[in-house]
């Protein structure tokens, strides 16, 4: 299909111009989009890793520093007693500090301010501990205690991520119809600009089958055209992205380096693409021509 | 192939034809054409000549009645075979119908490429017959190049090229002079002798006259065949016998794709 020469002059009207560069502005706008998604997932799944399984029990001032000492060491023997912990940590009061310094400025260092007891808590991989029982017992013992697990602020940012990849992902769907529907146009304009031609070849006895290869594998053609510009486009803009990330505070955004798969997959989505146009050529002279004689 | 010389090769019964709402340009036309049969097509221009020609080659539908080709019914024929019995057609259009973005032998080679014919194949066939009609010096010519007799023989190569078993042709030597019309219509005459079936639409009555054929007659859309005393090739079988023919199976192959194309040097 892909050697026949053509009988058609495809090549030289205005559509074969234009075509390839509405399909790599598509191939370049879906690359970008699929790059988005991938990072945004692997973010998604390295922040759940990383954040569940993890407590922290913060033990709020209550008058003196004797008695919130008291207090934590109380709290230190439920949590020594709770099955599910591996380890716990309390904060030293410089750590606190270099955590507020931000926010509260010089005043971090004044000791007039009531601090409270912060414990970083890892649980035992694997092991599912219910906060609110945990919660409970300490309250019995030790009051003004609050137990984080993360899982409130974890939850909205997860599930703002998932909705974001929901959003390329439907960036990606909507590019692909955009192509098809790119595509049928052309290709239906291709045929009638290109009628007369086609019912000379239908009267001397072409199938169907033999003008539609034509047209689909000048798709193919233009398609993989469209593509490779696209694809040329996206990569510089992805690895300035990439770049300027790493620049920035690292901690602020994620880390959005893309692994080999993901350079694999956003290679194969040119190909997709082209694939996608050669198919909806075909299909649409196959569908124009059983309309004519 | 397996055609009985009885079967008719071209059949219609009962055709009539209207464009749209319009009133009918061919009105109850039935003749049937025998195997290796030679026709002028004569009336007066806008009696229906060509919607005659187009109904045969399948450019047209009939608004009524019934058509069959090779003993195909072709309203009941599904679109897949149909392209296998229009390479057993070739048509020489009224205004050609080449492909200008394509030489002149390309163009010939059209029928013989979309049958799938081998290249070396095709090279031969098609410089030799282009040479005949008087064209070695434009293989590589675009039509709109070529004058408007040379355009014609081009136009005639390609309905030729592989070997069809019918042969329709719309006013074949209009723009030719004399002595390459008539050397054209002995080319006709030649593929009628070895079995393709000819129907030449023409105003030329001093052609049809000097040839001697029988005339298919069209007057305002009603069909009438007459005369071919003269000269007739196979009086024997100028009309097939409808109906008495068994129905053959049609193979569905086209003479093109087995390759045993003319030696169009033979012809002359």
């Amino acid at each position: 299909m892909f050697t026949r020469r053509s009988d058609l002059p495809l090549d030289k009207d205005a559509l074969s111009r234009f075509l390839p560069w509405l399909i790599a502005f598509m191939v370049f706008l879906a690359v970008l989009a699929m790059a988005g998604m991938l990072v945004l997932d692997a973010t998604a799944q390295r922040w759940d890793k990383g954040v569940s399984g993890t407590l922290t029990v913060q033990i709020v001032p209550a008058g003196t520093r004797d008695k919130d000492d008291e207090r934590l060491q109380k709290v230190l023997l439920i949590l020594g007693e709770t099955p599910e912990v591996y380890r716990f940590e309390t904060l030293s009061d410089a750590k606190l500090m270099t955590l507020l310094e931000p926010w509260l400025g010089a005043a971090a260092g004044s000791e007039d301010l009531p601090l409270p007891r912060l414990i970083d808590v890892e649980l035992k991989p694997g092991a599912k501990l219910d906060v609110d029982k945990l919660s409970q017992r300490m309250e019995a013992r030790v009051s003004g205690v609050t137990i984080d697990d993360h899982s409130v602020w974890l939850d909205r940012l997860v599930s703002l991520i998932r909705s974001v990849e929901g959003l390329a992902s439907a960036v990606l769907v909507l590019i692909g119809l955009a192509t098809v529907g790119t595509v049928v146009f052309t290709t239906r304009t291709g045929l009638a600009i290109h009628r007369n031609a086609i019912e000379v070849l239908h009267f001397i006895g072409a199938q169907d089958s033999y003008v539609a290869s034509q047209f689909a594998s000048r798709a193919l053609t233009l398609g993989l055209k469209g593509g490779v510009i696209g694809l040329a486009l996206a990569v510089p803009a992805l690895w300035g992205i990439g770049v300027m990330s790493r620049k920035m505070e690292a901690g602020l955004l994620p880390d959005i380096t893309l692994g080999p798969v993901h350079w694999v997959a956003l290679g194969v989505l040119p190909l997709l693409v082209a694939f996608i146009a050669m198919v909806t050529a075909r299909m649409t002279v196959m569908k124009t021509l059983s309309r004519m004689l | 192939m397996n055609i009985d010389d009885n079967e008719p090769i071209v059949k219609f019964e009962n055709v009539g034809l209207r464009y749209g709402l319009g009133p009918e340009v061919l009105q109850d036309v039935t003749f049937s054409l025998a195997p290796g049969s030679f026709h002028f097509l004569v009336g007066a221009s806008g009696a229906g000549k060509s919607s005659l020609l187009k109904l045969i080659y399948m450019a047209l539908k009939p608004s009524r009645g019934l058509i069959s080709l090779f003993g195909r019914d072709i309203a009941t024929t599904s679109r897949r075979d149909l392209p296998s019995i229009r390479r057993r057609v070739g048509v020489v259009f009224q205004e050609f119908r080449l492909l200008n973005h394509l030489s002149a032998f390309d163009n010939v080679a059209l029928p013989l490429r979309v049958a799938g014919v081998r290249e070396s194949e095709i090279q031969k066939h098609v410089v030799e017959l282009l040479s005949w009609v008087g064209l070695k010096d434009h293989l590589n010519a675009r039509p709109p190049t070529l004058s408007g007799g040379q355009q014609q023989r081009v136009s005639i190569a390609r309905a030729v090229i592989a070997r069809p078993q019918v042969l329709l042709a719309d006013e074949p030597t209009g723009n030719i002079d004399d002595r390459m019309g008539m050397r054209l219509m002995h080319l006709f005459e030649e593929l009628n002798k070895l079995g393709t079936t000819v129907i030449i639409a023409t105003h030329n009555s001093q052609m049809v006259e000097r040839m001697g054929y029988p005339r298919m007659h069209l007057d305002e859309g009603w069909l009438e065949i007459v005369g071919g005393e003269s000269a007739r090739p196979h009086p024997d079988r100028m009309f097939g016998d409808s109906g008495s023919a068994p129905a053959g199976e049609e193979s569905g192959e086209s003479d093109a794709a087995d390759g045993s194309t003319t030696n169009y040097e033979t012809l002359i």
